[in-house]
């Protein structure tokens, strides 16, 4: 049965590895490259580029020109992008203040109920994000699940006008990926040695101190794995800030979506997302180094 | 290490044990009722009997008979279940034998490439993706309508097939495939008989993430899907863009229930086989 199989344990190997890299090779990493290349070349004005090339897409990031033809600075573009990393920082110490005490008192609990909380978790991370993030739409939007109460009980005459704000966006990204914020604190705490805490509480040191100088520092992998798990899918974020910020509080990633559903300008999406990524490549040779230190003071 | 514990507490004269904290347990409740309330308040306003989602009319069923009975809904569940379908099975058997090898092959030259290869659309940002993806099928002039949200799908699938499947094999054993190799057996049968039952749980839960992710993916499908190839997910996004009635509550209510079904499915099926191992 085996004999159409390779004998040498490399012919093996790229067999086994030829069907991955020719998938994602050929529909990611090639796909990434001419995007790259798209975002040096002109646009065409119904979509797709014109092959010539062009840094127009980047100049457009910093630049206008006004109506003589003079290249001015233009801060549009800048305050979204700085607005998506206020919003994704904003969100990201949200999820950790919200989520890091819930991890805890889980590690807390004896197994079986460890693994069921586990499980209540994850069930949301599971189900389709846009339907969690419609919800939100009923619960802050005008005359919703918040208001209707308000109004009843006279404590509002007018609506509050949750909806469509920058509060939103955050509360609804936040909403998104605590899960992804949890699971990882969750991992490391699940590893800690209880003994420490009580070691450090015969030391003299009182409740605030155990946390802060023996449980947090011990399980910082597990809050900055989460920070950099919420960070990173935030930055990107489409839907959030699509039906919480109605569209007209953009955030880099719909304004990627915006520049080729509608405004059909290739090079500039092209160019976005090119920023985006590297966005994405710094904070993840952060965690790498971070990680790298923290194994080798392990080591030492 | 409880008894040491109570000791620690009765020397500091506090009710609460080291390393316990007053007001956890209450931020848990509220932590889930966060997260749950969203999920409760979609099914609840999914059997108002009003046109509009948020004034409360009645009970009633009636948006879900209008859900079941609307063509394009239909059209975008079958959609939905053919793309997830043929990704699922793509991205597993793919994700398998690349599994075999990284996790069995031993170390060689470019493992940590491939590993970071595999697991590239993981740390991709979705709307990159999808803008890479639509720029190439363009720049191919591929319109095969479905087969190109399939050719996406099982892109991003591999590596959620991958990560399960690796983490059995690295779990695994592996005396059991020596003793069979010792007692003769071919290499096909040691791995057709003992390695390919000893791997199926790690198959199921890659198989079941793919399905449920390539079901639930949204902005990808949404940028590469021409007219006719809609799936779910983006039909229910035009939904809302079109307006609010509690018939999208329905439709989602369903597809709910079932992402929901099958975690738990899965979460019990584990959760036995866990068990019986351990006895």
């Amino acid at each position: 049965m085996s004999g159409w199989l390779p004998k040498s344990a490399a012919g093996r190997r790229w067999l086994g590895l030829a069907p991955s890299y020719f998938i994602i090779g050929i529909f990611m990493l090639i796909p990434m490259i001419i995007m790259a290349v798209f975002s040096l070349l002109a646009p065409n004005p119904y979509g797709g580029v014109e092959p010539e090339f062009s840094t127009a897409a980047y100049v457009k990031l910093f630049f206008e020109y006004d109506l003589e033809d003079n290249l001015v600075f233009n801060p549009g573009y800048i305050n979204i992008i700085f607005r998506s990393f206020q919003l994704s920082f904003g969100a990201t110490i949200l999820c950790l203040i919200f989520g890091f005490p819930v991890a805890y008192y889980i590690t807390l609990q004896p197994e079986h109920k460890r693994n069921f909380y586990i499980y209540l978790i994850t069930i949301p991370f599971w189900t389709n994000l846009l339907i969690r993030t419609f919800a939100w739409i009923i619960i802050l939007g005008r005359g919703g699940v918040i208001e209707t109460p308000l109004y009843a009980l006279g404590i509002i005459e007018e609506s509050l006008r949750m909806m469509y704000t920058d509060g939103a966006i955050a509360i609804g990204l936040t909403y998104s990926y605590l899960p992804l914020m949890v699971l990882p604190i969750y991992a490391s705490l699940e590893k800690l040695d209880f003994r420490l805490l009580e070691a450090a509480s015969d030391l003299y040191a009182n409740r605030w101190e155990v946390m802060t100088k023996v449980v947090i520092p011990l399980c910082k992998p597990g809050i900055i794995a989460g920070c950099i798990l919420v960070f990173i899918p935030c930055l990107g974020a489409f839907i959030a800030p699509n039906l919480l910020g109605g569209g007209k509080k953009l955030m880099l990633g719909s304004l990627v979506q915006f520049q080729f559903a509608s405004a059909r300008n290739w090079p500039f999406g092209a160019a976005l997302s090119m920023l985006l990524l590297s966005a994405v490549v710094v904070v993840l040779i952060f965690y790498a180094r971070s990680a790298r230190k923290q194994a080798e003071a392990g080591q030492a | 290490m409880s008894a040491s514990m109570q000791q620690a507490s009765t020397k500091s004269k506090k009710a609460l044990p080291v390393g316990h904290y007053r007001g956890l347990g209450a931020w848990t409740v509220i932590f889930f009722i966060f997260l749950y309330l969203p999920i409760v308040v979609l099914i609840f306003y999914s059997f108002n009997a009003n046109r509009m989602v948020m004034n409360w009319g009645g009970f009633g069923l009636e948006w879900y008979v209008k859900a079941f009975q609307n063509d394009d809904i239909q059209k975008a569940v079958w959609n939905s279940l053919i793309v997830a379908t043929f990704a699922t099975i793509f991205a597993t058997a793919i994700a398998t034998v690349g599994a075999l090898v990284l996790a069995r092959g031993g170390s060689f030259r470019g493992k940590t490439v491939s590993l970071g290869l595999i697991t590239l659309p993981l740390m991709v940002p979705e709307i990159v993706t999808a803008v890479a993806v639509l720029i190439f099928f363009n720049a191919i002039s591929l319109k095969l309508g479905l087969v190109n949200v399939i050719i996406a799908h099982i892109t991003f699938c591999i590596p959620f097939a991958f990560m399960p499947i690796r983490a059995r094999l690295e779990g695994m054993d592996t005396s059991l495939e020596q003793a069979a190799r010792d007692l003769y057996a071919s290499e096909w049968e040691t791995f057709r008989y003992v390695t390919m039952p000893l791997l199926m749980p790690g198959i199921a839960a890659g198989a079941m993430l793919s399905f449920v992710i390539s079901m639930d993916d949204f902005i990808i499908t949404l940028m590469v899907a021409g007219a006719g190839s809609t799936t779910l997910p983006v039909y229910i996004y035009s939904m809302i863009r079109r307006g609010l009635t509690p018939e999208i509550n329905a439709v989602c209510t369903v597809l709910l229930l079932v992402s929901i079904a099958l975690v738990t499915a899965y979460w019990l099926v584990s959760r036995t086989t866990q068990t019986r191992a351990a006895h």
